[in-house]
């Protein structure tokens, strides 16, 4: 099967901004089976934290990203491996986009020394090259990511900080502080609010006096884009790279998009919505099952070769979920390994 | 598929089932004087309070984070449908927008109890507590102050809260003249210290442990009633060894108390600070002349944590009454661990040890 360019991206709302992304989104066969599997491991490692977590084999608190594996891919396939990307608690899609496997992120759930953060940081502080977590404190890591799109900037690498946070962190002060120096600087940022309706139990409408979360940076050009479709993210994440590696500043993008699950595993989820909206979206807008049928329906690929990628992925995550239940928790040494620098 | 948990080949199974909680919650006896009680735990008891002071304050508001439904440990259940939406509601995620919104209100004359919802996240705030209500008194000259502002968070360790729904940062806040900080070990304290925080015309922070919302549960008088701040309370005399803790940890020293009496036969006086600013010097010095002896105890980070200021006054005030130097049973100098917290916490094994040390000095 050959290429084949679509032309199915949204027109996305455009702030400050005379001109978007492209409206035609070119997919090639190996490109749309990459952002499936990616898409497809990431759903099934998180629903087996869930199943992890039911069974107490994950404890603390863990806050999973199902339905919004299209922002996590589309960010990926837009940008390089170099550039760098910071992100909030709901972070176990990013580390996996990042480069970290399946079992070292279960085996950091599970506090074994074979995860990422050898076990001492638990599901909201995992990291990677270039990838700075994973983030407990609601928008604290807007600031950070600001600091290392200067970074870039300083030691002129070309390289983006694409700094993300949701539409709950949106009202915290510390974002408008970001927002000002970034735009006076003219740094390499994108910021990034996943919208995903609520902060925690609170709807967008409830907690923001404006929910154009792509205009909230006033002075800072922005986009609005369908968080759902993987195709429609990375363009307008390749598009806003461009923008800040020409040198033009910050940008801000909204992503809309949609958790399954409650805001963590203490959450059912459906006190502040219905089972109804969530259906619904399950049925019309999973990220995933777009990206299959649209390939499908171009002859991209076959129902068996899906059915191939999901098994293999199956056997991943079981693998992954054997390592990360029988490996070790890590030495009572590291307590207080790590407090400092270990050279004295 | 399930994992077949029980058919892996672990030695550690011990470590992978959590530890039952390190204290066992110890009620006080039914109180008498302040009328008829019901039985509350500790978020009823805050609940209580709080429905008593919009009864009866009517400049008196609430509002936080998810205060609106109820609260996320359902301190504010049902408040809001019996006052009103005006007088009970959510502020968005800003602490340090509701902290200076809540000076703001309380310098204009209403009564303002603001919730940050976790103490770990209080930080916004600091600048705003430490540099506006702490000093609104004293810069203008009395002319104005923010001491109808009382600020009500969860507190201190939960089992597996980790780095950031664990802490207990009453120290940071200790070096602050002109604030009150107040931490209750149960819900009739609770709610006679929160009352008096609420009454006092000064800027109170009211420390809540999260540990205790569900799990302490005692006969609570209905009507409204205060505890006095800044008063150290006995909670059982000795004459060996003088033991020093507030919240959650007084728990814990009561069962070593028990436990130095049983094994070793040393008689402990066990004192619950409830006020750590400004707090109640000549209850702690009057005990240490006494006994001769001082262990303090609590979950936060030894160095620069509370008891390092009690051990350095009680060695002003007390230095020739001491058999032994004062011992401070606390957490490690590390951030709360995630993985870790069975070692971390001050249980009541290493008080003990460390009354054995005082005791053969």
């Amino acid at each position: 099967q050959l290429s084949t360019a679509l032309s199915n991206c949204f027109k996305c709302d455009l702030h400050r901004l005379e001109e978007g992304p492209p409206v035609k989104a070119e997919l090639t066969r190996e490109q749309g089976l990459q952002y499936y599997r990616t898409m497809q491991t990431v759903r099934r490692m998180e629903l087996k934290a869930d199943q992890l977590y039911k069974q107490k084999i994950i404890r603390g608190f863990c806050h999973l990203y199902d339905g919004q594996e299209a922002c996590a891919a589309g960010i990926e396939a837009a940008i390089n491996p170099s550039d760098h990307l910071i992100t909030a608690y709901r972070a176990h899609g990013y580390t996996y986009t990042r480069g970290v496997s399946v079992k070292e992120i279960l085996a950091e759930l599970t506090g074994r020394r074979g995860g990422v953060a050898k076990g001492k940081g638990g599901s909201m502080h995992m990291y990677a090259p270039h990838f700075y977590g994973g983030n407990g404190i609601v928008g604290a890591q807007v600031p950070l990511g600001a600091g290392i799109a200067l970074a870039c900037q300083y030691q002129g690498n070309n390289q983006v900080c694409v700094t993300l946070y949701g539409d709950g962190a949106a009202n915290q002060g510390q974002l408008f502080e970001s927002y000002n120096m970034a735009a006076l600087w003219k740094l390499p940022c994108i910021f990034i609010c996943e919208n995903n309706k609520y902060g925690m139990g609170t709807s967008v409408e409830r907690a923001a006096a404006s929910t154009d979360y792509y205009k909230r940076g006033d002075f800072i050009p922005g986009l609005r884009v369908d968080g759902m479709d993987v195709l429609c993210v990375r363009e307008a994440a390749q598009f806003a790279a461009d923008h800040c590696r020409a040198g033009k500043g910050p940008i801000i993008m909204e992503l809309q998009t949609y958790r399954y699950h409650g805001h963590s595993m203490s959450d059912p989820g459906v006190s502040y919505r219905t089972r109804e909206e969530i259906q619904e979206v399950r049925s019309k807008s999973d990220p995933i099952s777009m990206l299959k049928e649209r390939m499908l329906s171009h002859n991209m690929a076959s129902v068996e070769e899906f059915k191939e990628i999901d098994i293999e992925i199956r056997k991943q995550v079981e693998d992954a979920t054997q390592f990360a239940t029988s490996d070790p928790e890590p030495p009572l040494e590291e307590l207080c390994n790590h407090i400092f620098s270990n050279n004295p | 598929s399930a994992v077949a948990i029980t058919g892996c080949a672990c030695s550690r199974t011990k470590t992978q089932r959590r530890h039952a909680a390190h204290f066992t919650f110890q009620p006080d006896p039914v109180p008498s004087q302040y009328g008829p009680t019901q039985k509350m735990n500790l978020f009823q008891s805050i609940t209580s309070a709080l429905d008593n002071t919009l009864a009866s304050d009517p400049t008196a508001v609430i509002f936080g984070e998810d205060v609106a439904f109820g609260g996320v440990f359902r301190c504010t259940v049902g408040l809001r449908d019996k006052y009103g939406k005006d007088r009970v509601f959510n502020t968005p995620l800003c602490e340090q927008g509701i902290v200076g919104f809540g000076i703001g209100v309380a310098v204009a004359g209403a009564t303002a109890i603001a919730e940050i919802q976790f103490a770990d996240y209080i930080f916004p705030a600091f600048d705003q507590i430490v540099n506006e209500a702490a000093k609104y008194r004293y810069r203008s000259g009395n002319m104005f102050d923010c001491g109808n502002l009382t600020i009500r968070a969860p507190w201190g360790c939960v089992g597996h809260g980790s780095l950031y729904h664990s802490q207990s940062p009453e120290a940071f806040f200790a070096h602050c003249p002109g604030l009150k900080v107040v931490i209750p070990r149960s819900p009739i304290q609770a709610k006679g210290l929160l009352l008096s925080c609420i009454a006092d015309k000064n800027p109170c922070i009211f420390f809540e442990p999260k540990i205790l919302y569900r799990a302490a549960v005692e006969q609570v008088p209905e009507d409204p009633y205060t505890i006095p701040l800044s008063q150290a309370e006995v909670l059982q005399e000795g004459s060996d060894v003088t033991l020093v803790a507030w919240g959650t940890q007084i728990h814990v020293l009561k069962e070593v108390a028990s436990m130095a009496q049983e094994k070793l036969g040393v008689s402990c006086e066990v004192i619950d600070l409830q006020t750590i600013l400004p707090w109640d010097i000549e209850t702690v010095c009057k005990s240490v002349v006494k006994t001769g002896r001082l262990l303090i105890s609590h979950e936060a980070p030894v160095t620069g944590g509370f008891a390092s200021e009690i051990s350095s006054t009680v060695q002003e005030e007390c230095f020739l009454n001491l058999e032994a130097p004062i011992s401070r049973v606390c957490g490690y100098d590390t951030p709360f661990p995630h993985i870790f917290e069975p070692f971390y916490i001050p249980d009541k094994w290493k008080c003990f040890e460390a009354i054995k040390k005082m005791i053969n000095y």
